[in-house]
C-alpha cells in the first residue's frame, strides 16, 4: 500500500487483520484492518464505547486479540513477541495511573529502569522539558492537577524512545495551552520519524495532526486523510446568496463550466454542485452580473471532519 | 528463566520508597510484632528463677516465630491489588517487566522489611530477657538450637507467607478483602509456631531439618504459582479499573 504520509520504510509499523476482541459475548471491537507506515500520526475516532481503548491495548499486548492477527513495531502480535514489542512501544493510557506518593521524578526514575533506558537522567530531563514539567521534578505526584498528571504519563511515554507510540486520549482535560503544546509535541516527535497511534475524541485534534484517521464503531467505518474522506462523502458545494431571488435561476447556472447542479436552499439562496469550486466561482460570479443579480455572496461550502464523522457512526435518530 | 535484575531492583526500590510513605501500612507492620512480643515477654518476666528448670525442654522463643509469618503477609496482599485499585498496573505491564520479574521485586520489597523488623524486635525480645527477667531464666530460655532455629526459619516463613499472600493479591479485586484472607491464610504457619513452643509439638532436629527443606521447595514452588495465577488480562479487564 503506497499512500502518502506512510512513511520510509516499506514494511508498516503497525498493522492489523481482521483484528477483533471480544469480552465474553460482548464484542468491544471486530474486524478491524488497517495497515500504519513509520512515522505516520494515526488518528482513531469513535463515540464512547466503540472499542478504541481496547484496541490500545490490544495492539499493546495488555490483551489478547480473540480474532485476526497484528505486527506492532515490526513484530507478530504473538505472546511470545510480548517482551519485545513492549521494549519498542509505549502506550499513554486513558488515566495516567501514577505513584501518587512518589515525585515526578520517581515515577519517571522507575519507568526508565524498567525500559533500561541508558543515561536515565538525561532522558528524564529530557522528557520533562519535552512536558514542560522540569520545574515540577520533586513534587509528588498526588499535588499535582488532572492536567499535570496527565502530562507526567506523556513524559513516562517519551522515556524508551519509542517505534510507535500510542495515545489514548492525550489532551482529554488538558486547558488549550497545555493542548496545543502536545499538539506541537507531536508534531515534533512525527519528525522524528516516531509512528504515533492517537486515540481521541476532537476531531479538530484529528483533523489537525493526523495523516489518516481511521473512524470506528465496534467495525471499522473508514479509513483515510482527513481531507479524502471530506471529499468523498460529501460533492462539493458552491452556496450563492442574492439580495433578492434570481427569475430564472437555471438559466443562469446550469451553463457553466463545472457546476453540475443546483437547488433553492431558502429564499435567494442556492445552492451547486460543482466538481471543481476554482474553476465554478469566477463562472458563476460572471454568470450572476451578466444576468444582474445582485450578489450578496459566493463561498465554498467547508464540510468539517465532524459532518464526515457524524456522517459514518450512526448517529442514533434525533440526535443528528 | 534468568532474572533481569535492573527490573527487579527497580521495582523494589519503588516498592520501599512508596511504603516508606505509606503510614497504614507502615503502621500495620510495626503493630504486629508489639502485639506479639508483649503477652511473652510479660509471662517470661513473671517468671521465678525455680522455673527456670521445666523451662529447659520449652521452646518459649519459637513463640516469636509468629512474627515473620504475619507481618509480611499485610504489606504483601496489598502488592497487587493495590497497584490495581490505584490504577498503576496498566502503565507497569505496558513496561517489558515479566510477570515472573515483577512478582520477585515485590516479594522481596516485603521480604526485607520484614525481615528487618522480625529480626530487630526478636533481638529487642533478647535484649529484655537478659536485662529484667529473673536470674536464671535467660540462660535456661535462650539456647543455641533455639536461637538457630529462630534465624532460619525468619526468612522461611516470611517467604511463604508472602508468596501466599501475593497469590491472593492477584486473584482478589477488594483490598481489604485480599489483607484478610492472607492473614487467615498465615495463621496456620502462626499455630505452628505457638505449638512447638508450647511444647504440644516437640521438635527434634530431623523434623526441623525436613520442615526447613519443605519451607525452602514451597518458597521456589510459590513464585511459580504466583507468576502462573498472574493473568495479565484479568488483571486490566477485572471488575476494579
Ligand atoms: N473488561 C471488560 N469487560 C467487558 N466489556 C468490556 C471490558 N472492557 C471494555 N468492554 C466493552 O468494550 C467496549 C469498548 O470499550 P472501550 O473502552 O474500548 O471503548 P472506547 O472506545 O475506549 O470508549 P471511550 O471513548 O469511552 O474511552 C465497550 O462496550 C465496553 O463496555
Ligand atoms: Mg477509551
Amino acid at each position: 500500500m503506497t499512500d502518502e504520509g506512510t512513511g520510509i520504510s516499506s514494511s508498516p509499523a503497525l498493522s492489523a487483520n481482521g483484528l477483533g476482541k471480544r469480552f465474553g459475548s460482548r464484542v468491544a471491537f471486530d474486524d478491524v484492518s488497517f495497515e500504519i507506515g513509520y512515522g505516520e500520526v494515526f488518528g482513531f475516532l469513535g463515540p464512547n464505547g466503540a472499542g478504541k481503548t481496547t484496541t490500545v491495548r490490544t495492539l499493546g499486548t495488555l490483551l489478547t486479540p480473540t480474532a485476526g492477527s497484528a505486527t506492532v513495531a515490526g513484530l507478530p502480535l504473538i505472546p511470545d513477541n510480548g517482551v519485545e514489542i513492549r521494549r519498542r512501544i509505549s502506550i499513554m493510557p486513558e488515566s495516567p495511573g501514577l505513584y501518587l506518593r512518589l515525585t515526578v521524578l520517581e515515577n519517571l526514575q522507575c519507568f526508565a529502569d524498567l525500559y533500561e533506558v541508558s543515561a536515565a537522567r538525561d532522558r528524564i530531563d529530557q522528557a520533562l522539558q519535552a512536558v514542560h514539567l522540569t520545574e515540577r521534578a520533586h513534587d509528588t505526584c498526588g499535588s499535582l492537577s488532572k492536567g499535570l498528571k496527565q502530562r507526567v504519563a506523556l513524559a513516562r511515554a517519551l522515556l524508551n524512545d519509542p517505534q510507535v507510540l500510542f495515545l489514548d486520549e492525550p489532551t482529554s482535560g488538558l486547558d488549550p495551552v497545555a493542548a496545543r503544546e502536545v499538539h506541537e509535541l507531536i508534531d515534533g516527535l512525527r519528525q522524528r520519524g516516531v509512528t504515533i497511534f492517537l486515540t481521541t475524541h476532537r476531531l479538530d485534534e484529528a483533523e489537525r495532526l493526523c495523516d489518516r484517521v481511521a473512524i470506528l464503531n465496534t467495525t471499522l467505518r473508514t479509513v483515510g486523510r482527513p481531507d479524502q474522506l471530506r471529499d468523498e462523502l460529501f460533492a462539493r458545494t458552491l452556496n450563492v446568496r442574492t439580495v433578492s431571488p434570481l427569475s430564472n435561476p437555471a438559466d443562469v447556472f446550469l451553463g457553466v463550466e463545472s457546476v453540475s447542479g443546483w437547488r433553492e436552499d431558502g429564499p435567494s439562496t442556492y445552492v451547486l454542485t460543482v466538481t471543481d469550486p476554482a474553476l465554478a466561482a469566477p463562472g458563476v460570479t460572471r454568470a450572476l452580473v451578466k444576468a444582474d443579480a445582485d450578489v450578496l455572496s459566493i463561498s465554498v461550502s467547508h464540510h468539517s471532519l465532524e459532518d464526515v464523522y457524524l456522517e459514518l457512526i450512526d448517529v442514533p435518530a434525533g440526535l443528528s | 528463566m534468568s532474572v533481569n535484575r535492573r527490573l527487579v531492583r527497580a521495582i523494589v526500590s519503588k516498592e520501599l520508597r512508596e511504603f516508606r510513605r505509606n503510614r497504614t501500612l507502615a503502621a500495620g507492620m510495626a503493630i504486629i510484632p508489639l502485639v506479639f512480643s508483649v503477652q511473652p515477654l510479660i509471662s517470661v518476666f513473671a517468671l521465678t528463677s525455680s522455673a527456670s528448670g521445666p523451662l529447659r525442654h520449652e521452646h518459649v522463643l519459637l513463640y516469636m516465630l509468629g512474627i515473620p509469618a504475619l507481618v509480611p503477609s499485610l504489606v504483601a496482599s496489598y502488592s497487587i491489588v493495590g497497584e490495581r485499585e490505584q490504577g498503576t498496573l496498566e502503565p507497569l505491564l505496558t513496561t517489558p517487566i515479566r510477570r515472573e520479574e515483577l512478582l520477585l521485586g515485590k516479594a522481596l520489597a516485603t521480604f526485607l522489611p520484614a525481615i528487618a523488623v522480625a529480626y530487630g524486635v526478636f533481638a529487642l525480645f533478647l535484649v529484655c530477657v537478659g536485662v529484667f527477667a529473673k536470674p536464671g531464666v535467660a540462660s535456661a530460655l535462650i539456647r543455641p538450637s533455639d536461637l538457630l532455629a529462630q534465624v532460619v526459619f525468619t526468612p522461611l516463613l516470611a517467604g511463604c507467607s508472602i508468596w501466599i499472600a501475593i497469590v491472593i493479591s492477584t486473584r482478589f479485586n477488594d483490598v481489604r478483602v485480599a489483607q484478610q484472607l492472607s492473614t487467615v491464610a498465615s495463621l496456620p504457619a502462626v499455630a505452628l509456631a505457638v505449638l512447638v513452643a508450647l511444647n504440644v509439638i516437640q521438635p527434634s532436629l530431623r523434623t526441623a531439618i525436613l520442615a526447613a527443606v519443605i519451607l525452602l521447595v514451597l518458597n521456589r514452588i510459590g513464585w511459580r504459582v504466583a507468576s502462573l495465577m498472574f493473568d495479565r488480562e484479568r488483571l486490566i479487564t477485572g471488575t476494579k479499573s
